[in-house]
């Protein structure tokens, strides 16, 4: 490493804070452009299907807004874990079970409901997301089990159950064995927000998320003991902070908000219990944290640019036959770019060697 | 007796293939870890191998080129990994995260072309006189060189670790950096090369999911195997006799999964297929709990920060 | 007669960190076979100037000779192949490896097998008086057994320069006394011994001559011998050095804390478990606790803090009530302040500024807190009030605790802990690496307290500072304690004794009775 090397600034750089997503975002789109080339593609053409056109109509906007949603939702629980460096990487699991159990409500009730459904739903759905992560935060402060590895593992248990359920006991039985359940009664839908697009109450719900996980952090007691514990273990022993009860909080908290997001899905916009009710939310919700730094109104804007991402990716695959796993390379190459450059907040890039003494 | 013996060749081959990838896998990682770093992005390597490898081996016709180019492409994806933890200090468990995300999305994007395709078999060895043993013959000593090659690599890791100086420096490494630092090794150096070698060695695990294990590409065919590697280091405590118990017992766990649906019992096969993460959670919380002994065998290092100028 | 030539000459060394200048345009000979002292206080340049020579850092300019020669040490490698040897004043030392692995690891001929090294280890260290047993493995062995690891590492290499970072700070006077005889044979043998402390009285017995830095220049050499440590102390500090009051006689009152038959165990390697500790503090005295790192220390504070609770509640005592199973917050209600031995890490988060800081203890005793929410505006009035009782030099309480020298941060964490005006304050290592005028502040903040009624309990490694702070002394030994002895009545040197092992009355099980380690 002697041709490059790294220099502490000392302090961190507030300036560089700002600057490195939008670093970060400029470098992935430099590299998709090389990317569409390499491919055969137009890199102009399909930047702007990727990037532009997706959101050039109203309705356009409306779906950014519906995919913003759940990684919003997710976005804000995750890094909230991840001050308290709880690593909560089974989101999608912790969807899938919101999913399973508040969808699962709607369909006990079909054809006897009325408006108490949806709100039993909703209610529902948070705490499948609660119940499947509390079993990590149990086997972490019980057994010190790396919540990283259980949570991971429930996830692909969930999906393994939902296509359980959606093949045996949740599948419509009037639907020529197709798998999938019945659509849902309009009481057990989620209102739509905005005429002409799909804007659900589930983006309200986001940001009322947004807005809570903020003051949560940045004004309360609890948000500080969060951020003691994620920084400085010992120094939140020495502070009398009780770490069990935040491990808790943070793990609950984000399966709650992940099974708010998986409700939100089947009772939004697929409107029913398919096989796969996410395109792997809980995970990009991971790098939306990242990206929008941790902070909640960060995560906001983060969200939209990876929904962005999401509907870019099948809008090029209609309008230019692009291959739709390229959504999966963006958003990876993204968190990439962010990490390296996070290095430029602490140290600044010499270049050349070292002089040595005389 | 008889019926018995016929079960038990074939079960025991199949134990031995299933634990392969992650025999590899883990041994990889476990080298890495040993050295301080931790590495979550395995899943995302082992694809890469496995797409590469099965590339590779499918336009040449030479399972050996596959193995030696998943071999290679893993450690590229395992060099990304060392420059941004190492060079650019990175946090290692998101940059892991990121590297199993970006696998897991190039390995779909390259691999579309390949879905499907057919490809010839990994040949078998055989022995002279040993895989013509009745029983355990074909399943012990009839397999192809990958199942012994990983087997052979426990001894080998093992021996690098404890008996030579690179594996004493290595060991130091992730014991205490400051110190290995303070003495004048080069720390960075060090873990970057484990790195390397833990890349490679999910590459290959990759690719003997896909030229050998299921010959074929399938996105996402690993099916959390990485994740699973990495419980099995913590499993074995970091020793690498034990990661080869380990992955006998999830090679035995994946079998007993495929018997119990084809002998008929009336469990619906998604529940069946839990059988392995359910599995790895118990595993995971048996070891865990003996705080004392983790922290005895854990490198005191692991997954730390290293700034060369404090 | 021909001056010798210079072991090790260097000449106009420079260094520069961001925000400071380390090392000033620094000359310094060393001459074969001389014991030559290093002094200054902490932050002076000893140990930058010391990591160059090492090759660990490379100065910005100037020149190093080694025995005539122009050389350029790039790294500690080349350092060793040179013939120079260091012994960390923090021990580069690998717990779960074996003596003899640490030490291969640590020296530059790779191809010795561990066998050999282990036959070649058990003769160095007779021959200098360092037992050591070269299979054990470095979580068993002691504090001072440790020193010898390192010691016989460089001695192995046939060393013609020793560097010794600040040696004796983790040891009991009688392994001082072994030391220096050590050091004695070999500067005899003509290896010269470059030796770092900022313990006066030990460099006027040992060294031959002392080069003194101040803010990174060269300020004066001498020869020791002829100096007192007064004279040396203000060569150090630059000017006459005032030393604290203390009232005649402690006026006590009822005991504050108490601790009965406090026993502990643990399952965690590497710690210590308490047997049977009694103390009492009352309000008004200062009781210190001596022993050397390692002992109990810190399982001692984390039991009084809160920080491990205490199966036998009754076993910790605030003002009578039991409090063994209290954590950390209901102790402090209870009156309770604590400076924890770790400053960046435990005492103060580095990332956090200084009136969030604050708030990290402050939150118990002080209304900064209400209703679940955080009043930010209280916290850094308390943070600036702190700064300015304590003369904090910072940039302000947005300053990240990270930001401030370690005398500037242990005196706002002590601030923290005196303006909360605690019933009982418990202190571990007060001015360990701390620069001579804060520690000064700290000591006199200390008395003040206790003149004030607080019940002041030190637990520190620096006899010195004992016999200045305290009105009793005990010492922790193997995780048992003495009877306190007021400080008045007894000697460095029996104290030295007791956290040897020596406990005169109590049995101790493993038979250390008259064992000096």
């Amino acid at each position: 490493m002697s041709l490059i090397r790294l220099e502490p600034r000392g302090h961190a750089s507030r300036a560089m804070v700002y600057l490195t997503p939008v670093l970060a975002v400029a470098l992935t789109l430099a590299s998709g452009f090389l990317l569409f080339l390499a491919l055969g593609f137009d890199p102009v053409k399909a930047l702007h299907a990727f990037f532009i056109q997706p959101v050039s109509t109203a309705r356009g906007l409306g779906e950014l807004v519906v995919k913003a949603t759940p990684l919003v939702l997710i976005g804000v629980g995750l890094a909230i874990g991840f001050r308290a460096n709880v690593w909560n990487i089974g989101a999608e699991g912790q969807l899938t079970l919101g999913a399973i159990v508040g969808g699962g409500i709607g369909l006990a009730f079909y054809g006897d409901g009325g408006w108490w459904v949806l709100p039993l739903m909703v209610l529902g759905g948070v705490a499948g997301g609660m119940a499947w992560a509390a079993i990590p935060a149990w086997l972490k402060l019980r057994f010190n089990a790396s919540e990283i590895l259980t949570s991971l593992m429930l996830t692909y248990v969930a999906l393994l159950l939902l296509n359980y359920l959606i093949n045996g006991p949740y599948r419509d039985p009037e639907g020529f064995a197709f798998p999938e359940s019945r659509m849902f009664e309009p009481y057990a839908t989620l209102p739509h927000l905005i005429q002409g697009t799909r804007v659900h109450l589930g983006s309200l719900f986001a940001l009322l998320a947004v807005a809570g996980g903020w003051v949560l952090m940045s004004r309360t007691f609890i948000g500080f003991q969060i951020r003691v514990i994620g920084l400085t273990p010992a120094a939140a022993g020495y502070a009398g902070f009780n770490e069990k009860r935040i491990v808790w909080l943070t793990l609950l908290l984000s399966g709650g908000l992940a099974g708010l997001a998986g409700l939100g899905e089947v009772a939004g916009p697929i409107g029913q219990i398919t096989p796969s009710v996410s395109p792997g939310y809980g995970f990009t919700a991971i790098i939306v944290a990242f990206l929008g730094r941790l902070h909640p109104v960060g995560i906001l804007l983060a969200g939209l640019l990876m929904a962005l991402s999401f509907i870019g990716g099948e809008a090029a695959q209609i309008a230019l036959g692009l291959p739709k796993a390229i959504t999966g390379v963006f958003q990876g190459m993204l968190l990439f770019f962010l990490l390296a450059c996070d290095v430029l907040i602490r140290y600044r890039v010499r270049f050349g060697a070292r002089r040595a003494a005389a | 007796m008889s019926e018995f013996a016929v079960f038990l060749g074939p079960v025991l081959a199949a134990m031995l293939t299933a634990a392969t990838p992650l025999l590899f896998a883990a041994l990889g990682e476990l080298v890495v870890e040993k050295s301080g770093v931790l590495n979550l992005g395995v899943e995302g390597m082992m694809l890469a191998g496995a797409v590469i490898g099965f590339m590779v081996a499918a336009s040449t016709g030479s399972s050996t080129l596959g193995f030696i180019a998943a071999a290679v492409a893993g450690l590229v994806m395992g060099a990304l990994f060392g420059v941004l933890t190492l060079g650019l200090l990175a946090n290692q468990v998101a940059t892991g995260l990121a590297l199993t995300l970006f696998g897991v999305g190039l390995s779909a994007l390259v691999g579309q072309g390949w879905v499907g395709r057919p490809i010839a078999d990994v040949p078998e060895l055989r022995i002279p006189g040993l895989t013509d043993l009745p029983v355990i013959g074909p399943a012990l000593f009839g397999q192809d060189a990958l199942v012994y090659l990983g087997l052979a690599m426990v001894p080998a890791v093992h021996w690098f670790l404890f008996s030579t100086r690179a594996g004493l420096v290595l060991r130091a490494v992730g014991e205490n950096h400051a110190a290995a630092h303070a003495l004048g090794y080069k720390v960075a150096r060090i873990r970057f090369l484990a790195v390397l070698f833990g890349g490679a060695m999910s590459g290959i695990a990759g690719a003997y999911l896909s030229l050998d294990y299921t010959p074929m590409w399938a996105e996402n065919m690993t099916a959390g195997r990485g994740w699973i590697a990495l419980a099995l280091v913590v499993f074995a405590t970091w020793k690498p006799g034990r990661v080869l118990l380990g992955a006998w017992l999830f090679g035995g766990v994946t079998i007993a999964q495929l018997h119990v649906q084809g002998h008929g019992f009336a469990v619906p096969a998604q529940l069946l297929s839990m059988l392995p993460y359910l599995a790895t959670i118990l595993v995971l919380v048996a070891i865990s709990r003996d705080v004392a002994r983790i922290r005895l065998n854990a490198p005191a290092c692991l997954g730390k920060v290293f700034h060369p100028d404090g | 007669m021909a001056s010798p030539t210079p072991r090790l000459d260097l000449r106009g060394i420079t260094k520069r960190f961001p925000g400071c200048l380390a090392n000033d345009h620094v000359d310094l000979a060393l001459l074969p076979g001389e014991i030559h002292a290093l002094l200054g206080e902490n932050g002076a340049g000893k140990s930058t100037l010391v990591k160059i020579i090492y090759g660990v850092q490379h100065a910005d300019s100037g020149t190093l000779h080694w025995e005539g020669r122009e050389v350029a040490i790039s790294d500690p490698h080349a350092a060793r192949r040179l013939g120079i040897g260091m012994v960390f004043q923090h021990f580069s030392l690998f717990d779960t490896l074996t003596v003899a692995e640490n030490i291969a690891l640590g020296i530059e001929d790779k191809t010795t097998s561990l066998k050999d090294l282990a036959v070649r280890i058990r003769a160095v260290s007779e021959r200098y008086g360092l037992a050591l047993d070269p299979g054990r493995h470095v979580f068993d062995l002691s504090v001072g057994e440790r020193q010898r690891v390192e010691i016989v590492r460089c001695l192995l290499q046939d060393p013609r320069l020793l560097i010794m970072d600040e040696p004796t700070s983790v040891l009991t006077p009688q392994e001082v006394g072994r030391l220096f005889e050590t050091l004695r044979r070999l500067a005899a043998e003509g290896c010269t011994i470059l030796y770092i402390s900022h313990k006066l009285e030990e460099i006027r017995a040992l060294c031959d001559r002392a080069t003194v830095l101040r803010g990174g220049k060269v300020v004066a050499t001498c020869d020791p011998r002829k100096e007192t440590a007064r004279s040396l102390a203000e060569m150090m500090i630059g000017t006459s050095l005032s030393t604290p009051e203390r009232a005649a006689a402690a006026v006590t009152g009822a005991p504050r804390l108490e601790v009965r038959h406090l026993s502990t165990t643990t399952d965690v390697p590497f710690a210590t478990e308490l047997k049977d500790v009694s103390l009492e503090v009352r309000a008004g005295e200062i009781l210190g606790i001596a022993g050397v790192a390692g002992n109990g220390q810190a399982e001692l504070m984390a039991a009084l803090s809160g920080e491990t609770l205490i199966g036998d509640e009754g076993a910790v005592l605030i003002e009578g009530r039991p409090v063994g199973h209290l954590g950390p917050r209901a102790r402090r209600e209870l009156g309770l302040a604590f400076v924890p031995e770790e400053r960046l890490g435990r005492g103060a988060v580095p990332e956090l500024s200084l009136s969030e800081n604050a708030l990290l203890s402050g939150y118990a005793r002080e209304p900064l807190v209400r209703s679940g929410m955080v009043h930010f505006g209280r916290a850094r009035s308390y943070a600036e009030k702190i700064i300015d009782l304590f003369n904090v030099v910072t940039h302000g309480h947005r300053a990240e605790a990270r930001s401030l020298s370690g005398g500037n941060l242990q005196k706002f964490i002590i601030g923290r802990e005196i303006l909360q005006k605690p019933k009982l304050l418990i202190v571990g290592q007060p001015t360990w690496g701390v620069d001579a005028g804060a520690a000064a502040a700290i000591h006199q903040a200390l008395m003040d307290l206790a003149r004030g009624g607080t019940a002041v309990l030190v637990i520190s490694q620096d006899l010195d500072e004992l016999f200045v702070l305290c009105d009793r002394i005990s010492v922790l030994f193997h995780g048992r304690l003495s009877p306190s002895t007021p400080s008045h009545q007894t000697t460095v040197e029996q104290i030295g004794l007791l956290m040897g092992g020596l406990f005169g009355n109590s049995g101790d099980d493993e038979g250390e009775v008259g064992r000096v380690a």
